[in-house]
């Protein structure tokens, strides 16, 4: 999230369209209602479904799953054409008036530079023109006909309310409603806020789907606005600490990136990321990339890592490939390529798409760890629970040490919420029978390996002999230990970057936060951007002043958020080119004469004069981007694309399949079906009184939502000849699921392309262990594709065929 | 840290003296005080009432936990859990997950001793914490030093393990991730991911 979940209650629009809040957030969706009751906000859902979030909106309309750019595509066009614009905003923080290449374009559906044959762009041409003075050519008249403002025009053009009612579904009086609703928040001193979840991510262009609202959004004026902001809801309590932490195949921490053997020294993997400002004046604080990057190493490897050893970066993994995400990690395991296999608390078996591929995959493993405070499905894999779970046991070599860890009653530490902030709890509770803290598994895993390294020798032993493990106790450190760490310490004394005379940090003493970070060695900080965690001043992660002085919802002396404490980002586009807040009744920080003043800690230097320094300082351009030149691989702009599994061609290019340049494994081709066999959208989601697969171990949780169900239309039901609360078979070429029907008028039938097309929607929460009956979760039926810049699988759309049938048999 | 004065115990504090004074006040009689001082007390007062948020979704609620026992002191059960009315998120609300986090904790399905499971076996043995992490760490070592990628063929140093991949959790804390974070990155695992894609 851009912004809090309390900041929510400042805004005048809410859209929840890729998420169901009220149902998967509810009580930070009482912020929506907080907005609804007492700002008289509005609140638009537009989903496949009619919500329980959209039970309680303004104006509801549907969609058909997968189609969500289109949508978005419409909406800006509409904007432009209406003049719905919040012009200062465009010129000044955004890149529309940069130049942009003449080998660039867009024709049949596909962005200049594309090869069938690598399923890849060549993005050479997607970037700004460099004029002679080493900066990006712009025309702030936004008149150039190569301009990012024209192209963008050219580029929506297409997508006329007709155009989009054809393919997603929306009717249009519907659309124009909503869009005249949107258009209100391009005044100044409106804004909308945009609230979405794996309802916008688990698509093949999922990036591209957030990418077309954070677009409308900006066009809008409401990107670092009180009650503006892209709003990602996280589905998991910590799902943003551990990508912030990197744990990730091609992330280290902070957002810092994994090297690729393209890479063959760290000179050359700092000379791609030295980010010098594309303006005149920006900031462009990627520049201190090293710092961090520096100060990342000595935590890993402490005095082993040296200037003469580039720090120890020949110690980190090298990629060749993009990314071992868990995709490309399951189908090399079903190619017999992988040995080991270590789940902490993450239960794949149901999480991940084509369950019969997962299953076959983990037989042929030697070795599966799992590590977690529940029976997991995966854990008891090579179970056979008869259709739920049909598999052959003795036939399965895999051996599995499942290994019991405690749960977050049992632990002390911090988790970060959706909205960044890094709340520390307190253990309560003992750890039932000989359950383990994970902190306490994953140190004596490491200390053993490491004593056989020392023992035997072995290959590579540097990076395991010289992991930095300084802890008082090597088998077991405490949380308050590894935040001390991850905050960051000066190793020796750190000088003052303009006055070398002057220490600024002692050697020992915790560093403030980032700024106090050095590429010479002297400083060491396990993850950047959450370095002012805990400081001198102690752990501010631990901070209950629950005191909010502006009335705004920014509690600043709550917990403590990053970066720097900052509750809203890109809040200096809050303000006007002259540092005035847009809305003066909702200012965020506004420009003193001599520096910038608030209730939140400004997102820019607290000196930057407001003419000179634009307000997205983490771009070398210090603006942001409409036009994302070669940063994303299916396109600088969205571009509507089909899902994998879709019931319509793609009308801008028949030939064109899903996303063009998503990853698609060889095994999964003849898996994908088409609507002449499976004619119906399957798409997945969570309901309110579940969380994941953990709640079915729940008593109370298994008595409210007891057993697995679909729900259908009641058109499809009368189609089928299906019974409300009857057995139905749910199938593709994938797998097959038998579940109650829910026939439903919350699901109706969507015209697109002149044909009706009938979504069936299957909910997550049920397996094969715990309290709940035993059933069945989407991925039996999901595919086995990822979205192209990020390899979130495809969990959302995809074609399915249904029947009526009988109870299965357990 | 648990609360040094929680909000009930200041209730329950203050509200003690409103009784003494006011007993005294009003003329009530030895016996009828004798009486009060009897009424057994709130069951939550006598318990210790520890910060937390819920671990489900990312609004991260914030909860108070309340147990019988210390967890200092090595014994402390779950009894009840309710919202924390001081977090400025939730105030004290909670929704059907969050108001039944107690059945999770005390689930019947929560492990509690470590398991093998012997290829081609139907069944799950227990094995002791030693065993399992020597068994762990011995394959760790065995298969990196088998197939560890040292050099790509351009000859640069690549410490590329890739028949080895490592799953992180989505609810443990940011201590842990880092934790788990340096152990996998350190022993070269190339295939390492989270639950944010899914």
């Amino acid at each position: 999230m851009t912004n809090s979940w309390t900041d929510i209650k400042n805004t005048d629009l809410v859209i929840v369209m890729g998420g169901n809040a009220a149902e998967a957030h509810p009580c930070g969706f009482k912020w929506v209602t907080e907005a609804k009751a007492h700002r008289g906000a509005k609140l638009i859902v537009v989903d496949p479904r009619y919500t329980r979030t959209a039970a309680v909106s303004d104006y509801y309309a549907p969609i058909r799953p997968g189609t969500d750019i289109a949508w978005l595509m419409g909406m800006i066009r509409w904007m432009i054409e209406n003049d719905k614009v919040h012009w200062e905003y465009v010129r000044n923080f955004t890149n529309a008036a940069f130049i942009v290449q003449d080998g660039f374009g867009w024709s049949d559906g596909l962005f200049s530079g594309y090869d069938p044959e690598k399923r890849d762009y060549d993005r050479s041409t997607w970037d700004y023109v460099i004029g002679e003075d080493g900066f990006a050519e712009v025309d702030m008249t936004l008149e150039h006909p190569r301009c990012v403002w024209q192209l963008l025009k050219r580029h929506v053009d297409v997508y006329t309310p007709e155009f989009v009612e054809n393919i997603c579904g929306t009717p249009v009086e519907n659309y124009l409603h909503i869009a005249e609703m949107i258009g209100e928040t391009s005044a100044p001193d409106k804004t909308m806020t945009s609230m979405y979840a794996l309802g916008w991510t688990q698509h093949s262009k999922g990036s591209q789907n957030i990418r077309g609202m954070a677009m409308l959004q900006l066009i809008l004026g409401n990107i670092g606005m009180a009650g503006g902001g892209m709003n990602a809801l996280r589905g998991h309590s910590n799902i943003q600490g551990l990508t912030d932490m990197g744990l990730m195949s091609n992330l280290l921490t902070g957002y810092l990136s994994m090297p690729t053997e393209r890479e063959v020294d760290y000179p050359t993997y700092m000379s791609t990321r030295n980010f010098k400002p594309l303006r005149p004046g920006q900031t462009s604080y990627w520049q201190n990339y090293s710092k961090f990057m520096v100060s990342f190493m000595k935590a890993m490897y402490g005095d082993a890592a040296q200037a003469e050893n580039d720090w120890g970066y020949h110690w980190l993994p090298k990629l060749d490939v993009p990314n071992y995400d868990i995709l490309r990690m399951f189908e090399l395991m079903n190619d017999g390529h992988v040995n080991l296999y270590f789940c902490q608390g993450f239960n794949p078996l149901l999480a991940f798409p084509n369950r019969g591929k997962l299953t076959s995959a983990l037989s042929k493993l030697k070795l599966l760890v799992t590590i977690d405070p529940l029976e997991t499905e995966t854990s008891r894999f090579w179970e056979n629970h008869g259709e739920f779970n049909d598999v052959d046991t003795a036939s399965i070599q895999t051996e599995v040490i499942q290994l019991p860890s405690t749960c977050f009653a049992e632990d002390d530490g911090s988790l970060t919420n959706s909205g960044r902030w890094l709340q520390w709890h307190w253990k309560a509770a003992t750890p039932p029978g000989q359950a383990k803290l994970d902190t306490w598994i994953m140190s004596q895993i490491f200390v053993r390996v490491r004593e056989l390294y020392r023992k035997e020798g072995g290959s590579v032993p540097d990076p395991i002999l010289n992991l930095s493990w300084d802890y008082a106790d090597e088998g077991d450190p405490t949380p308050e230990e590894l935040a001390r760490e991850v905050n960051g310490r000066a190793l020796t004394a750190v000088y003052d970057s303009t006055d070398p005379t002057k220490v600024v940090v002692e050697a020992g003493k915790q560093v403030v936060n980032f700024s106090q970070l050095r590429d010479d060695g002297s400083t060491m900080c396990g993850c950047w951007i959450y370095s002012g965690c805990w400081n001198e001043d102690g752990n501010n992660m631990a901070r209950r002043d629950n005191e909010d002085p502006s009335g705004m919802g920014v509690y600043p002396n709550w917990t403590w958020s990053w970066p720097l404490n900052r509750r809203t980002l890109y809040n200096r586009a809050s303000a006007d080119m002259e540092g005035r807040p847009w809305d003066p009744t909702r200012p965020i920080i506004e420009w003193n004469g001599e520096r910038w003043v608030g209730s939140d800690v400004p997102d820019i230097s607290p000196t930057a004069r407001p003419q000179d320094v634009g307000p997205f300082i983490m771009n070398p351009e210090g603006t942001s981007r409409l036009f994302s030149r070669g940063m994303m691989r299916d396109g600088p702009f969205p571009t509507h694309m089909e899902p994998f599994e879709s019931p319509m061609q793609n009308v801008f290019n028949a030939e064109m399949r899903g996303n063009p340049v998503a990853r698609v494994f060889e095994a999964d081709v003849a898996d994908l079906g088409t609507s002449d066999e499976f004619p119906y959208v399957g798409t997945s989601y969570r309901l309110t009184e579940h969380f994941h697969y953990w709640t079915k171990h729940n008593r109370v949780n298994s008595v409210l939502q007891p057993e697995f169900f679909v729900e259908l239309s009641v058109q499809l039901a009368e189609e089928k000849g299906i019974q409300n609360g009857g057995w139905v078979r749910v199938w593709n070429k994938r797998g097959s699921v038998k579940a109650k029907a829910v026939v439903t008028k919350r699901i109706k039938p969507l015209i697109c392309d002149g044909k009706p097309v009938h979504v069936v929607g299957v909910p997550l929460h049920w397996g094969f262990t715990g309290n709940a009956k035993k059933g069945y979760g989407p991925n039996s039926l999901t595919v086995f594709i990822g979205d192209a810049n990020i390899e979130t699988p495809e969990s959302k759309a995809f074609l399915v065929n249904i029947e009526p049938s009988e109870e299965p048999v357990a | 840290m648990n609360i040094d004065l929680s909000r009930r115990g200041f209730l329950k504090l203050a509200g003690a003296g409103v009784v003494a004074t006011s007993l005294g006040s009003m003329g009530f009689g030895e016996a009828e005080a004798q009486e009060l001082a009897q009424i057994r007390p709130y069951k939550l007062a006598t318990l210790n009432e520890t910060r937390n948020t819920c671990p489900y979704c990312s609004v991260a609620c914030g909860i108070i936990m309340y147990t019988k026992g210390d967890v200092h002191q090595g014994q402390a059960d779950l009894i009840h859990v309710e919202g924390d009315v001081d977090h400025p998120t939730n105030r004290g609300t909670l929704c059907p997950k969050g108001s039944a986090l107690k059945d999770f904790v005390t689930s019947d399905t929560r492990l509690t001793e470590p398991k093998i499971r012997r290829p081609g076996s139907d069944s799950f043995e227990p094995i002791s914490w030693e065993d399992a992490l020597d068994r762990i760490a011995r394959a760790i070592k065995d298969d990196r030093d088998e197939n560890m990628v040292q050099f790509n063929e351009a000859g640069v140093p690549v410490n590329r393990w890739t028949t080895a991949g490592f799953l992180a959790a989505s609810a443990t804390t940011n201590e842990t991730a880092w934790a788990t974070f340096k152990v996998v990155k350190g022993m070269g695992i190339a295939g390492f991911d989270n639950q944010a894609r899914v």
